[in-house]
């Protein structure tokens, strides 16, 4: 029966969210008493799953493939679960993964539970808890169905090593002119910095920055710890910041690791979007600002002359530790 | 061109989480309903093609009598028609069978709903429907054009966005972006007095299998306070965040 997941890959490379997905796989496996295959599309060297307890690779090599399409990549999976007799079939929460997921749960018949933050409650029968209500609350919800669809949010589980012996196996799936009824003209990608959806570390800006001429701290600042750079409604309303980089209820969500809010409000839209961000830290000159209620360490200061000093120090703490 | 917008009804966002019987259902006493952000961008972007290239606009909600309201505001924001179909929205499928159901007989060209709600957040409806009915689908979609049965659209993907193209009928999965937050409609006298002579329709459910169900809710556990530290110690706050946090 076997647990299936569909490891994303980017440029040869698995995604961190594919290789947190195979941790969490292989507990829900141990729990099921059975293996977890992988689906890849177009991965190359596959090998760095088998230290994250994958036991089995559908390797899919083909070049009609080469750029993400929903409706051909849902069928690849909807084939690989059928092949494999998966009664669970595992993905991400990144954009083409949640592109993806409900195609595939409908073509399994399968019930299907997006945002599920940990391993399941129960299994039997089975329950997993998931966000609701941007992230003010959770929902624990049965799956019904014979065949399971899950999507896991980004970070809610976490990667462990758990060391399995692979095997690789080609797999040649039926995709049909019908899959590619959807064509991508161009892509455009963001300059080659650290994009909000793969950081670990999110430095966001708001309106207390007082104009796009001082986002070049919060670069820098985000330069020295590898993260992301992120802002408020207000700012890109503004055209300070693309909107790509807004955070919140309408905007992204972040659920990174490390979420730096400096000059934010702290309004109820915007923590929407941040709360399953693990540690948030918030640097505001208002101590009533609503931030600091949820905030796990806050420096109440001006952000002109905090942000260059914390830089510098941060800089100076990276050198010693490498 | 025939344009359906799926509509959500769903608490306004600083409404109050609770939950009673038990945890196992919301409790919606006080709270304030509104048509779903992501929803509102997508009708205001289906009025536009009604206003520019002569298209009918019918809003759809899965959902009870006390939906009606948000449905009456849609039109009172220029929608032409509305339905309501007749049923609890138990679960993600259940909803997009019984818009599929609508969609297939009213042949629509064009179906907007948004990529989630801002209540179960589960980002499913659109898909589903697409799946149910095998239509081409764009999610996460922050532009749209519409020249006889070809569509431009631009996607968001991770890290930047795409361009791409397919053909009618689609079913979008729409965002901010597809008009922007200034664009959106507020409904003007006149469009609250013209909405309560258009047509609501109503409807009842189709068969579905029910394939979830909410069990429970929980709330997060109480934070601890927060950990002020002195902006003159900045080395603590780095302390902080490496031994304790252990983040950096
Ligand atoms: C339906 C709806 C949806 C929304 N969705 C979102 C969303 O997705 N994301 C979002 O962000 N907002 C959203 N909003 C807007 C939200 O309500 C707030 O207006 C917004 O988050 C405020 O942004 P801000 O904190 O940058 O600006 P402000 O509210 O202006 O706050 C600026 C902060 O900077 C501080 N400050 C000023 N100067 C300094 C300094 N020198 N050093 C340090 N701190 C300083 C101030 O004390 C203040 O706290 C939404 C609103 C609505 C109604």
């Amino acid at each position: 029966m076997s647990i299936l997941i569909y490891a994303e890959s980017a440029e040869g490379k698995f995604k961190k969210v594919a290789l947190e997905l195979a941790s969490y796989a292989k507990k829900v496996a141990e729990s099921l008493g059975t293996t977890v295959t992988a689906v890849t599309v177009n991965a190359g060297d596959v090998s760095e799953l088998s230290k994250y307890g994958v036991d089995k690779v559908l390797k899919v090599a083909n070049d009609k493939l080469a750029g993400f399409t929903a409706k051909a990549y849902a069928d690849v999976i909807k084939q690989a679960a059928q092949k494999e007799g998966a009664k669970v079939v595992l993905l991400s929460s990144t954009t083409d993964s949640i592109y993806l997921s409900s195609l595939v749960a409908v073509a399994l018949e399968a019930g299907f539970a997006s945002n599920v933050v940990g391993l399941p409650v129960s299994t039997s029968p089975f329950q997993v808890k998931r966000n609701a209500f941007s992230n003010k609350a959770f929902n624990i919800t049965e799956i019904n169905t014979d065949v399971k669809v899950l999507a896991l949010a980004k970070n809610s589980y976490g990667i462990f090593e758990n060391a399995s012996t692979l095997t690789e196996e080609d797999f040649n799936p039926t995709i049909g002119d019908a899959d590619f009824g959807v064509k991508v003209v161009s892509v455009e990608k963001g300059s080659g910095k650290v994009s909000i959806a793969d950081a670990d570390i999110v430095v966001s800006a708001g309106r207390g920055l007082k104009g796009p001429e001082n986002w070049g701290m919060v670069e820098e600042l985000a330069s020295v710890l590898g993260a992301a750079t992120a802002c408020s409604k207000p700012v890109s309303d503004l055209g300070w910041r693309p909107h790509g980089e807004h955070v919140g209820q309408t905007g992204k969500p972040v659920a990174t690791n490390l979420y730096i809010a400096i000059g934010i409000s702290g309004a109820i839209q915007h923590i929407a979007g941040i709360n399953s961000s693990k540690v948030k830290v918030v640097i505001n000159s208002d101590p009533e600002a609503p931030f600091f209620k949820v905030a796990d360490y806050g420096i109440v200061g001006d952000a002109f002359e905090i942000i260059p000093q914390l830089t510098a120090k941060l800089k100076a703490f990276k050198e010693q530790q490498s | 061109m025939k344009i359906l917008v799926c509509i959500s009804h769903v608490p306004d966002t600083t409404s109050k989480i609770n939950f009673i019987n038990g945890d196992s259902e919301f409790d919606t006493n006080g709270v304030q309903y509104v048509i779903n952000p992501n929803d509102e961008f997508g009708l205001t972007r289906a009025i536009w093609f009604q206003e520019q290239q002569g298209a009918t606009v019918t809003v759809v909600n899965v959902g009870g009598p006390d939906t009606e309201p948000t449905l009456r505001k849609a039109l009172a924001i220029g929608a032409n028609e509305a339905i309501r179909i007749n049923a609890n929205p138990t679960d993600g499928f259940f909803v997009a069978k019984q818009l599929a159901e609508v969609i297939k007989n009213g042949g629509y060209d064009i179906v907007i709903a948004g990529k989630e709600s801002l209540d179960y957040n589960g980002g499913m409806v659109p898909g589903m429907i697409a799946g149910i009915l095998g239509y081409n689908f764009l999610n996460s979609c922050t532009n749209i054009t519409v020249e006889g049965t070809n569509v431009t659209a631009v996607r968001e993907i991770d890290g930047g966005k795409e361009t791409v193209s397919t053909t009618l009928p689609v079913i979008i999965g729409g965002q901010k972006g597809i008009v922007e937050e200034k664009d959106l409609r507020i409904p003007n006298m006149r469009g609250i007095m013209t909405a309560r002579t258009k047509a609501l329709t109503i409807l009842e459910p189709v068969d579905a299998s029910v394939n979830t169900k909410a069990v429970k809710f929980e709330k997060p556990a109480p934070k601890s306070a927060v950990k002020l530290v002195s902006a003159d110690n900045l080395d603590e706050l780095i302390n902080l965040l490496h031994n304790e946090a252990k983040v950096i």
